[in-house]
């Protein structure tokens, strides 16, 4: 099982995730996560793709699937940035339980995490965590005691370190 | 101008003159429009119809063909055609009516989201939402249709933007594209380029192996020229047949799994294969773990996602068949070659095994091709799917490119007819001659209207084994002769039928009848159906199993006596 990110960057105009994401389950390969928004430039927008290899050859269908997306006319650069040394972010919010009594526990795994607690109320609180992929795992893991209510993730967002651009 | 007007002129510019399509009322506006235009449209019966004969056009031509359909079902009728086009990689651009702009996604009557259906079977498409998008969208289509590797593009046209009236600059039809997302490599890298000169120095076995991608590059001088100059054989994929001529002392015919044993066996010794604008399809890498395994492989493509999908070469070169084969000519000119004693065991095989069938027992569908051989050499040949195709593949003597037009990709039964309608519009004066097989026949005879309403004068040649006889051909091997629903042994009286939609029809039942019934089909101007009832059981040989590798050819036995039940035979007789 590799864990691939690509990078994808697109023309903004409608239906082109689509035509992107169809690639992906024609081959029979599983949308991790997808992040789409719009560039600094209006008409160009950015998709972060992350897919998990886990069949046998799934490197070659990886490859497949990298050159038929740059064949889709409105892709204008596709990279596999897994290899790079990379910036990698993942933006959740988390809704726990939380009584009264349980906030003081909560609010210090908040800060070992540097996370952000963004709504507080009666029986509930909503924390904002922004990080790599084991570091959101890992408060997952510590907060699943108190009782996980509700979870948005944005999906993955990538850039490769230095001054290289896509 | 409104939108209509501007798809018209678009088409104009594009040097479009023929469209193949089918009214309704999303396209009420733009059929209102061609009206008044001196554009010719060919009004098929089916949808389907109208994307094979833009593709068979296309073929035939060289150029973009172009299909009109309405919404909903009349767009989901062009779906089997666009992904036909798609698998071979034939230019057609596909216009869909569509429901107004303020109606889609209201379920609206006869809304279909086309775009939608046809994503993965097309190589681009658009839904227009102002008539002022149509010149660089009409532009942009035959752009992408036509260049790099070759494919289908819709364009979905809703009902307001064919009436929206705009103020055209007549300029944005002639602007060059820009698409940044789009750059097709045309020229082979130089070092890939002496990478594989090299190679072939080295060569002591080469064979070339060539396909659909040198017929869509016109590559095909460049192609006999550099066998000639280092004295390569040539086999061809279905779809490259007639690239290469078959006359030709070089030529190995058609390879795969109905290939020629001597084309088989060449791949299977070959040390270097020289591989065109192929793809290493199933029906010719059969194992692709097997193929060609002592061989160094160079492959030529103009599309990189072909490259490595199946076999990994030892020297890729992305790019046009025609520029890298010339770039190749041009390096290798002067050195010399001598592949003689390579020849010399290839030609040994030629001899050993020619393709061969029993012309004795009865009317076989191969002497029915080759006296079509006899009479209309120069005939461009449709197919169906199915035995007949791969017989008019073996059979016909194909010396030049876009003669012979098939299925190849999608396999699609039904093809034949309409490609023929579709070659005949852009070959006028060529005989046009669709091979069928009783069963395909059904699949779009409605077309036959098309053709004798339309004056397209094209002869359909049934190979009727009243049988779906490819599948039989399976049953009878690998499922013990359990013909589950293969035999369509019937009543349809296709000659009947033919005259009923205005054509001439033939029966033809003995040896001596062939040639005078060809005779007459192509003397006159006149759309022609021949029912042909051959030999039922007769099967197509050489064959490969699926998954075997190339050299495991299963052979021809002889017919065995009485295959029929003997109530089959008496209707046969009574003909
Ligand atoms: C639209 C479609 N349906 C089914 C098939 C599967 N199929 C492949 S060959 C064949 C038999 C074709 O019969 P016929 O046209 O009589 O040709 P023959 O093989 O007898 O020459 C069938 C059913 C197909 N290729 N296309
Ligand atoms: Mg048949």
């Amino acid at each position: 099982m590799v864990k691939h990110t690509l990078t994808v960057l697109v023309e903004n105009k409608a239906g082109v995730a689509a035509r992107v994401t169809g690639l992906f389950t024609r081959r029979g390969f599983n949308i991790d996560s997808i992040n789409a928004a719009i560039t600094d430039k209006p008409d160009i927008s950015r998709l972060t793709i992350v897919i998990t290899s886990e069949k046998e050859g799934g490197e070659r269908q990886l490859e497949q699937i990298t050159k038929q997306l740059n064949k889709l006319i409105d892709v204008i650069k596709i990279s596999d940035i897994t290899a790079y040394d990379s910036i990698e972010r993942e933006l959740v919010l988390i809704k726990v339980d939380a009584t009264p009594e349980q906030r003081t526990e909560i609010l210090q795994i908040v800060e070992i995490f540097r996370a952000r607690i963004v709504d507080l109320a009666a029986g509930s609180m909503i924390i904002e965590v922004t990080g790599a992929e084991d570091k959101i795992a890992a408060i997952l893991t510590m907060l699943a005691d108190f009782g996980i209510k509700e979870v948005a993730r944005t999906g993955k967002v990538a850039m490769i370190r230095g001054a290289k651009t896509l | 101008m409104t939108g209509s007007e501007a798809i018209l002129k678009g088409l104009e510019v594009e040097g479009v003159e023929v469209v193949f399509g089918y009214p309704g009322g999303a396209v009420l506006p733009l059929y209102d429009a061609i009206y008044d235009s001196n554009l010719r449209h060919v009004l098929v019966r089916h949808e389907q119809g109208a994307a094979h004969a833009a593709d068979g056009y296309a073929r035939v031509t060289g150029r973009v063909g172009v299909c009109i359909a309405t919404s909903g079902p009349g767009a989901t009728n062009l779906v089997t055609g666009i992904a036909n086009a798609y698998m071979d990689s034939i230019p057609v651009v596909a216009i869909t009516g569509q429901v107004p702009t303020t109606a889609i996604g209201n379920d609206a009557f006869q809304e279909i989201n086309i775009t939608g259906i046809t994503l993965p079977i097309t190589k681009h498409s658009y839904l227009i939402k102002q008539a002022e998008e149509i010149p660089h969208v009409i532009r942009e289509a035959f752009y992408i249709a036509s260049t790099g590797r070759k494919g289908p593009v819709l364009i979905d046209l809703p009902k307001d933007v064919q009436v929206e009236a705009f103020d055209l600059d007549e300029r944005d039809f002639t602007r060059p594209v820009k698409l940044r997302g789009y750059k097709p490599t045309v020229k082979g890298h130089a070092l890939q380029i002496k990478k594989a000169a090299t190679l072939i120095e080295g060569a002591k076995k080469p064979v070339i192996y060539a396909g659909g991608g040198v017929i869509a590059s016109g590559a095909s001088k460049e192609l006999i020229e550099l066998a000639e100059l280092i004295g390569a054989p040539v086999t061809t994929t279905l779809m490259g047949i007639g690239a290469f001529p078959i006359n030709h002392l070089l030529s190995l015919g058609m390879v795969g799994m109905h290939g020629t044993k001597y084309a088989n066996y060449a791949i299977c010794d070959a040390d270097l294969i020289l591989a065109v604008g192929v793809r290493f399809d199933d029906r010719v890498a059969t194992d692709p773990s097997q193929f060609a395994k002592d061989a160094k492989v160079i492959h030529i493509d103009i599309d990189p996602a072909e490259i490595g999908k199946v076999i990994i070469p030892d020297v890729p070169i992305v790019g046009d068949a025609k520029n890298i084969l010339r770039a190749l000519i041009d390096r290798l000119i002067d050195s010399r070659f001598d592949y003689s004693e390579w020849f010399n065991v290839v030609r040994g095989w030629k001899e050993a095994y020619p393709l061969r069938y029993n012309p004795e027992d009865g009317l076989k569908p191969q002497y029915i091709i080759e006296k079509i051989n006899e009479l209309a050499p120069d005939a461009i040949i449709t197919t169906e799917v199915g035995q007949n195709q791969m017989w008019a593949a073996q059979y016909f003597k194909y010396s030049e490119p876009r003669t012979f037009i098939t299925s190849g990709g999608l396999g699609t039964m039904g093809y034949g007819l309409p490609a023929a309608i579709g070659a005949k519009v852009g070959a006028p004066d060529r005989t046009v001659i669709d091979i069928s097989g009783d069963g395909s026949f059904m699949m779009k005879c409605q077309e036959i209207a098309t053709a004798v309403e339309g004056n397209i004068p094209i002869k359909v040649m049934i190979l009727n084994n009243q049988y779906l006889g490819m599948v039989r051909q399976w049953q009878e091997l690998f499922y013990d002769r359990r013909y589950s629903f293969t035999d369509i042994h019937s009543r349809t009286d296709f000659v009947k039928l033919a005259e009923a939609f205005g054509a001439v029809g033939m029966r033809v039942t003995k040896l001596k009848e062939v040639v005078p019934a060809l005779k007459r089909a192509f003397e006159i101007d006149e759309v022609v159906v021949i029912d042909f009832r051959i030999e039922r059981e007769e099967n197509v040989y050489p064959m490969v199993q699926a998954g075997a590798p190339l050299d495991e050819i299963i052979e021809p036995k002889t017919v065995p006596e009485n295959v029929f039940p003997t109530c089959e035979k008496e209707a046969l007789e009574v003909e």
